[in-house]
Order: structure tokens, then sequence, then C-alpha cells
């Protein structure tokens, strides 16, 4: 049988995770282009292979071919560090992520999730907050006007969006008691008991949390860090090559990290119901060993968790191409004078609730 | 003032009410819509391989016709060149030669015939104005795209109609030979 070091499964889960997020984010280049298209009477790429499937790759061979400028008076070394920031913030936070139960084969168990630590919600604001510097460093260091000022709306937008997310997500950690996502995944599914997924504890937080997420991840409705017809192209004006294509992939990268968070906090994570269920028939009147029965519910489990984050992929793109754009004023306005409160508000109640024995 | 249609409406600036400052209904009501469209029917026509259907009256690429023995019909009198507004047709006559009375009806012929397709406004005064029913519009092709300018002067080599009549349409109309057969059969199939 196959012996690895301790953290050698965790580091194939984190390899695993880096590719599949990468490739997610490639196809959702292609996914985003197809449903604007489809939303608009249109069918989109269809070109390049069947069903316009390698238009990605066609994609990347024209961002890799494309010159490389630098505008004057930049500063060159920050104005290659800040894709590089964007992209490495967007994919360090997928590491905390449970995609799945645990497996186990001879010898070997672990979980499906790159690092099990007990502050992962912390850890992944804390990188979700670094990414705002990749967009501030890159908007300074282009030397430009229009390039600074979609930097500097990304940073003003992204701390106050956050105020209210980190003000949900408390609503969510009182009534999970832990910060490690693992452990309120499984929270949400209890054997033998109606555990519910948070959604149900917790719909206010949650629609607070989802309009958080699309500021955080600059999608529309507020898309204004990029905003095209007041910014050019916002922060990522002066950039060409692979480094504006590190940016745009940067942002899918978040839409699959943040769309990840929701499922997991919020829709049970790799939960499905009656699993607990369905392994014990598997195990009790199929004659199934209870070990590879629990396997073949965490590979459910995972497929399903993908399913959940897709359906939320599809719901920022379907708000995409709904959705104008904010004002500034009204953003701003949004965010400190209603999400806010709102989220303050979530916490009152559900303190009141927890403390009333409605919802434990 | 005395309103022109009874159409107009009378906007009224009111203070939102609460569903309205909420956002949220008329996100959904967006949402909805949006979502309906994505499931409708698509405009999208995949042009080279599916082509939107021609109207039978419309007017494409010449055709300079044969008659039933196969024989060339324009007899080079240059009606169809005085009759064009574009000045895109030019012609060369010639007379025909003893032997030559399978190739050319008459015993005048074009010995070049030439239509300059970025000239050609494709209004089909050439077709009225032809005495031996020797030019045509089909309704059925194009002048494609090309690279070149020259590439657009077309000439008898382009225009005139293949010598085998199975080559041809029943139209008058210069179809491949599965479209052609297509055409017939829808034609067997309808009655006169």
């Amino acid at each position: 049988m196959i012996e690895l070091p301790a953290l050698g499964w965790q580091s194939i889960v984190i390899f695993v995770v880096f590719a599949v997020s990468l490739l997610i984010a490639t196809y959702c280049t292609y996914a985003e282009r197809v449903i604007a298209a489809f939303l608009q009477d249109r069918v989109g790429p269809d070109r390049a292979g069947p069903y316009g499937l390698a238009q990605p790759l066609a994609d990347a061979v024209k961002m890799f071919t494309k010159e490389e400028f630098f505008p004057g008076g930049a500063n060159k070394a920050l104005f290659v560090f800040g894709p590089c920031l964007a992209m490495i913030t967007a994919l360090m936070s997928s590491a905390v992520i449970p995609f799945g139960n645990n497996i186990s084969f001879g010898n070997n168990a672990f979980f499906l999730q790159g690092i099990e630590v007990n502050i992962g919600m912390l850890w992944v604001f804390g990188v979700v907050s670094l990414g705002v510097y990749g967009v501030m460093i890159g908007g300074w260091a282009s030397n430009n006007k229009f390039s600074l000022l979609g930097a500097i709306r990304a940073a003003s937008q992204n701390i106050s969006y956050e105020l209210a997310m980190g003000l949900s997500l408390i609503a969510v950690l009182m009534i999970s008691g832990t910060l490690s996502l693992r452990e309120i995944t499984i929270q949400q599914s209890i054997p033998g008991e109606w555990a519910m997924w948070n959604i149900v504890r917790q719909p206010l937080g949650f629609i607070i949390f989802l309009v958080c997420a699309f500021a955080e991840t600059n999608r529309t409705p507020f898309d204004l860090p990029e905003c095209e017809t007041e910014l050019v192209g916002g922060y990522h004006t002066e950039y060409s090559s692979m480094k504006l294509g590190l940016y745009l992939f940067s942002e899918y990268v978040n839409i699959f990290v943040v769309s990840a968070v929701m499922s997991v906090l919020y829709f049970g994570g790799f939960n499905f119901p009656f699993q607990y269920e369905l392994r014990d028939w598997l195990a009790s009147s199929q004659g199934w060993e209870l070990a590879s029965a629990q396997n073949l519910i965490t590979a459910l489990g995972t497929v399903l968790l993908f399913g959940k984050i897709f359906a939320f992929i599809f719901f920022f793109m379907w708000i995409r191409w709904t959705l104008p754009r904010f004002r500034y004023d009204q953003l701003m306005r949004l965010g400190w004078t209603i999400l806010i409160p709102l989220a303050v508000v979530n916490i009152l109640i559900t303190g009141g609730l927890i403390t009333f024995g409605v919802i434990k | 003032m005395q309103p022109l249609t009874n159409r107009a409406k009378k906007l009224e600036k009111k203070p939102m009410t609460l569903a309205e400052r909420a956002y949220l209904p008329a996100i959904f009501q967006g949402l909805s819509i949006t979502m309906r469209h994505f499931f409708m029917k698509k405009a999208t026509v995949r042009y080279p391989e599916e082509v939107r259907p021609f109207s039978p009256i419309f007017r494409g690429l010449h055709v300079l016709k044969r008659d039933e023995q196969g024989r060339e019909r324009c007899t080079a009198c240059g009606l169809c060149a005085v009759a064009c507004p574009a000045e895109a047709i030019t012609m060369v006559a010639g007379e025909r030669k003893k032997g030559e009375e399978g190739l050319y009806r008459e015993e005048k012929y074009a010995i070049s015939y030439e239509v300059n397709m970025l000239r050609c406004i494709f209004c089909g005064l050439c077709e009225e104005a032809c005495p031996k029913a020797a030019v045509y519009l089909q309704a059925d092709k194009m002048a494609p795209p090309r690279f070149e300018r020259d590439e657009f002067i077309y000439g008898k080599d382009r225009l005139v109609e293949p010598v085998d009549p199975t080559k041809r349409s029943v139209r008058g109309i210069q179809l491949t030979p599965e479209q052609a057969a297509a055409l017939s059969n829808k034609m067997a199939q309808q009655p006169a």
C-alpha cells in the first residue's frame, strides 16, 4: 500500500484544488460569454472546437502572444507585482475550504481539504482582504489617473463591504461556535437529527453575505473599480497581455472561492439530505463495507458541493447580465447605511433566538 | 394642449415605497425577465453553416442563361449595359462562325461579358431590359466576399450556366445537385 508522510495526502489535495480552481476559472470565462449570449438571445462563442469549448485556450494564446506594455513613468517592479499578488491571494484562500468529507483506503485516511485550521474563516477573510492590495498596487504603479481612481474605488468599496460581510458572518459563528469551516459544515448535518443548513437559520445573513460577496469580487452591480464608462478600464487600464489576463483570471478564481465559501457556510457544504441513511442502508442491507460506503458518500458530497458552487457561479453571471451598475454614492449608501445596520439587527435577532432556545 | 394620441402616460414623482427602496422585488423581476430570455429561441444564424432563407424574389448574383438546346441566349445587344444605372456591365460582341451553331443561338454573340459586382447595385434593370431572356439575377446566390478587387469582375466563365442541364436548377438558378434535387422534390409535392 502507498505510504505517504503526514501531510502527503494533504499536499496532493492542495495541488488538485489548485488545478481545479484554475480549470474552473478558465471555463468561467467561456461560461460567462455563453451565459451572456444566452441571456441576450445569442449563442456565444462556438467557433473554436465543439460548442466553442476550446475558446479559453484560444484566449490564453491571444493573451500570451500580445505585446507586453509598460507605461512610461510606471514603477516596473510594482507594475508586475500587482497582478501576481491579485492571483496569489485569489488562489490562496481555497486552501482551507473543505471540498469533501473523509476518505479512507487501507491505512490511509484523509479529508478532502487542503489544510484544516481552526481559524478557517479568518484565513479566508484575511486573504480576501489582502486581494485589494493587488488591485491597489496595480492601479498605483500604472502612473495613470484612471487606474488610480479605479484602485481607490476598489479599496474603499472592499473595505466598506468587508465590514458588513464580517458582521453577517458573526451571526453564523454565534450559531456554530467555531471558525473552522469543516466544523461548520459538519454541524449542518448531524446523523439522526433534523439539522438544517444554515440558510434556514440565517436567511437575512445570507442575503447580506451574498450582496457583500458581489462587492468583494468586483462583480456587477458593484463593478465600480473597472467601470469602463467612467474609468476606461479602471485599475487594469494600462495592463496588457497576460498581466491583464491574471487580473481577469483572479476575478474568476475569487468568484469560485466566494461561491465555495457561501456553499459551505450557508448551503451545507458537502452535506446532502439523507446521506447517513444512504450510508447505513448500503452498509447494512447491501453488504458494503462501512468505509467504502463512507467513501461513496464523500464522493457524492464533493460532486454536489461543486454543483452548488456552479449554481452560485451561474447566479453571479446571471446577475451581471441583468442589473445595471450602481452609482458610487448609491454603492456607499447601500454599504454603510443599509447593510451594516441590517447585519447588526441580524446579530441581535440571532442572539435573541439563541437566548430563548429557538435555534441552537 | 390637446394630446396627439391617447397613449400619453402621466408620471408623478412620488417618494419610493418600501418595496421599491428595498431593491429586491425589482431585482427578482429583472432576473425573471433575463431567465425567460435564456430559454428563448436564439436569433443567431450560424453563417456559413446555416444560411438565412432568401426571399423568393431576392436579386442576387447574375446568370447568363442557355436555351433548351444548351446554346447561349445572349446576343450582345448591349441593352442591359445601357439600362444599367451603375454602369457595371461591359461586353464585346462577335460574329458566330460556321460550326458554332450549337454554341450560340443567334448570329451575334458576346465574346466577353463582364459584370463588376462592386459597381452592381442588384436592381434587376438588366433583367428587365433583356429582349432574349438571357440575363437573370439568381434568387439564392450572392457574390461572395473576396480578397482582391479584380476578383469581383465576373466574366463569362463565372456567369454562364453550365452546359449540362442536370447541373442547372429548375428555376434557372445555379444550385448544387443536392439543392436542385431537394427543390424538385418540393415542387413535385406541391401541385402547381
